[in-house]
């Protein structure tokens, strides 16, 4: 029996009972394609919550201050209480550190913001020229704080969208107007982009002010809140942090790494987290669509199981004119794999289909993977094997006498 | 020498406690080229020895040798071997695949033979005309023919591999009189173009077509016939079904 008897023979034996077949076929259609669009909305939140978290710029550690503790107490307070950090760090940061892209020490502290006739309460950040490139900031119109702003202590502003929204409207241009931040005056040189972020850290809902400034007239001291450094490369993420760690240390002259008075956030540890969750939540789906793929691949086994009952006198006779047990048990396998094989294509079709339509129109995002069809198709084949091979052990252990008897 | 030897042949099925010698030392040798009935009533044992004649099964005790080939101590693979090249099967019900070609049906044995895609559809051709088929049907499905066509579809392929031996189980009865005669001209006809015949029924008449004649009772050859002995009707014929 030639590999072309064998598709013959599949091809013969399902289309002589199409309805039949199209029906068994049904079950693995909808378990694979309901796994691939599972999957797709899962990779797809996975996706879109790892890109707002990179939104917040690339490649990002972010440097807080560790708890205050004071001398020979065991008592500390909370995380980032203290206040240890300052822009020297930043500066030994930017010399002592290779593969950095940007140093952006910052301070940030909410306020009530008036203008004519209207406020809001928003974070107002002081920043340094280099904010921008740390966290991806781009501009609307006018510029962002530049180095002589700092220097000369510039009463100038940057408003996010959002902010610019509440102030002055949306799709206004207010440069050159002025804004009033604890009661004293700024003037309004640009617009950022709007970043569409969400929550508690809304990079469009601030205010950007020189870092200097914001020390001298704002928060009144000299250090400052965080310290962001971009890496320049996400493979080179863990060195920065290490190199950055060795200076920090050095600077506070502090030797147990465990004493610390700061420490470091890796971005790419914020992004596994956010992962493993949506990771579960993918896995979720795609269990319970699995679940369907099952009841399909049974649904398979049962249809095989009547096929052979059906054809018993035809497995007779084949073994009466000399067919071995396995090419008995090839062509009944070759059916069911061949069944599942091509629910398994069109399920991947209408999967594929159906990530799409629910990103287009029900505006989810969705992302199918060649893993995840893969997979599918995998998987299919192998529950055409797996359910085809006690129907076709079955047919192949069929005695040809009693098999001829058969009524 | 003879194509078929069997030589004190005896099968004994044992169904729990009890136990049944269907076969009880059957002896006898064909030659080739020779048309024989096996003739008996039901139960006297002639399905049993059609099944070892054709490799179905295998005697408990005894030797059945079939074209030098020793084929009572065979396993079941060498058995299928033995049926896909030396035996070519002929049934009461036909047995044809539904929903398939008469060519289809008739190129059958030679897929499991490994005979070359473009040599078997001459092969069935020559087949189905040696049994008397009309071209026309060819390219029918088999449940558009008639009973007498079905059956010479199913001679056609039980003679496609050209096997040493040709097994007809009742082939005639399915059929009504006229078309039963019909087929047996056909297997006449093959055995004067030299195919050995075996023909398993319990109908005299249809034995009858046959040169020769054994009778087998209660798991024994019980008479031999040929054409030169002139054929006693005797108590051992069957009744008409």
């Amino acid at each position: 029996m030639t590999i072309r008897d064998l598709f013959e023979e599949t091809y013969i034996s399902l289309s002589s009972n199409k309805v039949r077949s199209a029906l068994t076929m049904l079950g693995i259609v909808i378990g694979i394609a309901s796994v691939i669009a599972m999957v797709a909305i899962g990779q797809g939140a996975q996706g879109n919550i790892e890109a707002s978290i990179q939104s917040a710029g690339a490649n990002l550690l972010t440097v807080i201050p560790g708890a205050q503790r004071g001398v020979g107490q065991q008592v500390s307070a909370g995380r980032g209480s203290a206040q240890t950090l300052t822009i020297g760090d930043a500066d030994a940061i930017t010399s002592g550190v290779t593969d950095v892209k940007a140093v952006s020490p910052e301070v940030s502290r909410r306020y009530q913001v008036t203008t004519k006739g209207k406020n809001t309460n928003t974070s107002v950040i002081g920043a340094v020229a280099d904010y921008i490139v740390a966290h991806n900031i781009e501009m609307e119109n006018g510029s962002f704080i530049s180095e002589t702003d700092t220097k000369n202590l510039g009463r100038v502003a940057i408003l996010g969208s959002t902010t610019r929204d509440d102030l002055f409207g949306e799709g206004t241009s207010p440069i050159g107007e002025t804004i009033r931040v604890n009661n004293m005056q700024f003037r309004i040189i640009g617009i950022a982009k709007a970043k569409g972020g969400s929550g508690f850290n809304n990079p469009d809902d601030a205010i950007y002010v020189p870092l200097t400034t914001a020390q001298k007239l704002l928060t009144g001291n000299q250090t400052v809140s965080t310290i962001s450094v971009a890496a320049v490369s996400q493979q080179t993420m863990t060195s920065v942090q290490d190199q950055m760690t060795v200076v920090l240390l050095e600077r506070h002259k502090i030797s147990d790494p465990q004493a610390a008075d700061f420490s470091v956030i890796n971005q790419a540890d914020i992004v596994a987290a956010a992962s493993s969750v949506t990771g579960t939540l993918t896995a979720l789906l795609a269990s319970i669509a699995g679940i369907s793929l099952l009841v399909g691949g049974i649904g398979i086994m049962n249809m095989m199981l009547t096929t052979v009952t059906e054809r018993t006198r035809e497995i007779g006779l084949r073994k009466a004119i000399g067919a071995h047990r396995e090419d008995v048990s090839r062509q009944f396998l070759m059916e069911s794999v061949s069944l599942t094989f091509i629910g398994g294509l069109i399920g991947v079709v209408l999967g594929v289909t159906i990530a799409w339509g629910i990103g287009h129109f029900a505006g989810y995002a969705s992302k199918v993977t060649l893993t995840s069809v893969l997979l599918a198709f995998g998987v299919s084949a192998g529950i055409g094997i797996v359910f085809g091979y006690y129907p076709a052990t079955r047919a192949a252990k069929l005695n040809p006498i009693d098999a001829l008897r058969y009524e | 020498m003879p194509i078929i030897k069997v030589d004190n042949v005896t099968k004994q099925y044992s169904n729990g406690n009890i136990e049944f010698l269907a076969l009880k030392g059957v002896s006898f040798e064909i030659e080739k080229g020779e048309f024989v009935a096996i003739m008996g009533p039901s139960g006297s044992g002639k399905s049993t020895l059609m099944h070892i004649l054709g490799a179905l099964d295998v005697p408990s005790t005894g030797s059945y040798v079939l074209d030098g080939k020793d084929v009572s101590t065979m396993n079941e693979r060498e058995l299928a071997d033995v049926r896909r090249e030396k035996i070519g099967y002929v049934f009461q019900s036909f047995n044809l695949l539904p929903r398939t070609t008469v060519l289809r049906n008739v190129m059958l044995p030679l897929m499991y033979c490994g005979v070359p895609h473009d040599e078997r559809q001459s092969l069935a051709e020559k087949a189905l005309t040696a049994a008397g088929m009309d071209s026309v049907h060819y390219l029918h499905n088999t449940n558009q023919i008639s009973g007498g066509q079905m059956q010479r579809v199913a001679i056609a392929r039980a003679l496609v591999n050209n096997p040493s031996l040709i097994l007809a189980d009742e082939p005639t009865g399915n059929l009504d009189t006229k078309t039963g005669n019909f087929v047996m001209g056909t297997f006449q006809q093959l055995n004067t173009q030299g195919h050995t015949i075996i023909l398993i029924t319990h109908e005299r008449e249809v034995a009858e077509h046959a040169k020769r004649i054994l009778v087998i009772r209660d798991g024994q050859i019980v008479k031999e016939e040929t054409d030169h002995t002139h054929r006693v009707q005797s108590h051992l014929d069957a009744q008409p079904s």
